[in-house]
């Protein structure tokens, strides 16, 4: 018998007025698998991924994660469901009202995980050493950082709570070529060592060679292409052949 | 022809302004009614209460303080320049403590906060929207509603009331100062006729029409922000909202408490 995925999504359709978004999605991650999301912008991948999440309520279509119908979950069961993610978001996200280590361990702050503050802040500048930042960090306040070290907190709070699965939201975009790299070692680097389920959207061709082992390209609001990572520069599918190539000509119109 | 096109034209507009009117306030019930049970449902987070009781209590006593202190001083200039019309200048310290209490203290205090508070709380909300701060607490397991809008609603419930009375003794004392020191009245009797003559339920009136309008600043103020469009212009535009129908449902609130709490 076949291992259950962790990430499941079936025919999930998703439109906003008479924008189409997603027409059925298909995809199935298996468990320790990192795969990226490739597609042009406004494709729809941030909606996928908030799908998954909650946050955007599809129209149709089923999302499972373990086996598990994540549509259907409500109150506590939403709760331990959400604590299995981690996310790194496009900008960050941090809360500016809050220091440093308070993001960083905001989870573990409050709800059922709540554990006493000295350890919390202890655990968030273990998490900040593991990404690249010192433990002064953690008294200064998001606005207080730069791009980088933004995205490297986000990166911090998104692994703090352990979570089983980890999305990443652009994790490169804003960021010089130089510190893209970086944050794309260090990406790839703690979803080897922690063995976590892991989801990027991207459109940096860099990060999906560094982070994925398979890529998924999404256009039309279906999933146009699935496969290794290794094989995007070989295969003859004309979507992923134009957007790896970052063609003009192709079946991908230009103007979207 | 052109007329009756004219005049279905004419007739769907009202409608579909009719029906924007329900849909919004009927979104805004529900919004009120899912903070109202946050509020009473665990888990709370009382230090994000207590910052923003901060916020919205300590850091308007300034403003709140002079608005009362001048327009204390104002009402009893006028008090006195129009009661004296029918020889009725005396009545200067129990007009303007009557006044405070009842109308003034709450409703300009009320109106003041709305202004700073509703503005804050719509501007910090819909930035915390549009840069995904409010989608990055669900992932964490928090839920937006308990964490930001419950203990806002909360908060301003409880200081708006503490604030009013500040501006009741406030506007009280600038009356007081303007009585003894431009118009005459001797300080020892301003301070008696004032006290003789204010009842408890003056004083608890203004507390409870300042209770209910400080749950509609928050209410405004998150309601609008959490519900901010994109970008600066949608923070912007949501602010402005904020203002708006806070005062506009303060004024509106205060006629109806009014009748409720007096009626003729």
């Amino acid at each position: 018998m076949s291992e259950t995925p962790k990430i499941e999504m079936r025919g999930v359709c998703k439109s906003f007025g008479s924008n189409h978004v997603l027409r059925g999605i298909d995809l199935v991650v298996p468990a320790g698998e990192s795969l990226a999301i490739i597609g042009g912008s406004g494709t729809g991948k941030s909606v996928m991924l908030k799908c998954i999440l909650g946050l955007v309520i599809p129209d149709s279509g089923e999302i499972f994660v373990d086996g598990e119908n994540a549509l259907t979950k409500r109150g506590k069961a939403r709760e331990q469901l959400l604590d299995e993610f981690g996310m790194l978001f496009q900008g960050g996200a941090l809360f500016d009202s809050l220091s440093v280590w308070q993001n960083v361990a905001f989870r573990l702050l409050q709800g059922s995980r709540k554990i006493p503050r000295t350890e919390a802040r202890d655990l968030a500048i273990e998490k900040l050493r593991r990404v690249g930042l010192k433990a002064e960090t953690a008294d200064l306040f998001p606005a207080e950082l730069s791009g980088g070290m933004q995205k490297r907190v986000g990166l911090a709070r998104a692994i703090c709570a352990q979570p089983e699965i980890i999305f990443f939201d652009e994790p490169t975009t804003g960021l010089d070529p130089i510190m893209a790299d970086v944050i794309n070692d260090l990406i790839r680097e703690i979803v080897v060592e922690m063995g976590v389920t892991a989801l990027t959207i991207t459109h940096d061709m860099s990060s999906v060679r560094k982070i994925a082992d398979d890529v998924a390209m999404i256009h039309d609001g279906i999933i146009q292409w699935t496969g290794p990572a290794a094989e995007i520069d070989t295969t003859d599918n004309p979507y992923i052949h134009q957007f790896v190539n970052g063609l003009a000509e192709g079946p991908i119109e230009a103007i979207r | 022809m052109p007329i009756l096109a004219a005049l279905q034209g004419f007739a769907a507009s009202i409608g579909a302004t009719v029906l924007w009117l329900f849909a919004a306030t009927g979104s805004l019930t529900l919004f009120a009614v899912a903070g109202i049970s946050h509020v009473f449902r665990p888990p709370w987070y009382p230090a994000e209460l207590m910052r923003q009781l901060m916020r919205i209590g300590y850091f308007s006593l300034p403003v709140v303080g002079m608005t009362a202190l001048f327009t204390g001083g104002a009402l009893a200039l006028q008090i006195y320049a129009g009661g004296s019309r029918f020889n009725a200048g005396s009545v200067v310290p129990q007009i303007v403590a009557i006044g405070m209490t009842r109308e003034l203290g709450p409703v300009l205090g009320g109106l003041m906060v709305a202004g700073r508070v509703s503005a804050s709380v719509a501007a910090e909300l819909g930035t915390m929207r549009v840069t995904e701060q409010i989608d990055a607490l669900t992932t964490l397991s928090t839920h937006p509603m308990k964490y930001l809008v419950a203990p806002r609603l909360l908060a301003a419930t409880i200081a708006m009331p503490i604030l009013a009375f500040v501006g009741d003794v406030i506007g009280i004392m600038g009356g007081f100062l303007v009585g003894t020191e431009r118009l005459d009245f001797n300080a020892a009797t301003y301070i008696k006729t004032t006290y003789d003559f204010l009842e408890l339920g003056d004083i608890t009136s203004g507390l409870i029409k300042a209770a209910v309008f400080g749950f509609i600043i928050a209410l405004m103020g998150c309601y609008q922000g959490y519900n901010s469009g994109r970008g600066a212009q949608g923070v912007g535009r949501a602010t402005t909202n904020a203002v708006v129908t806070a005062s506009i449902l303060i004024l509106a609130s205060n006629y109806v408490l009014t009748e409720a709490l007096f009626p003729a």
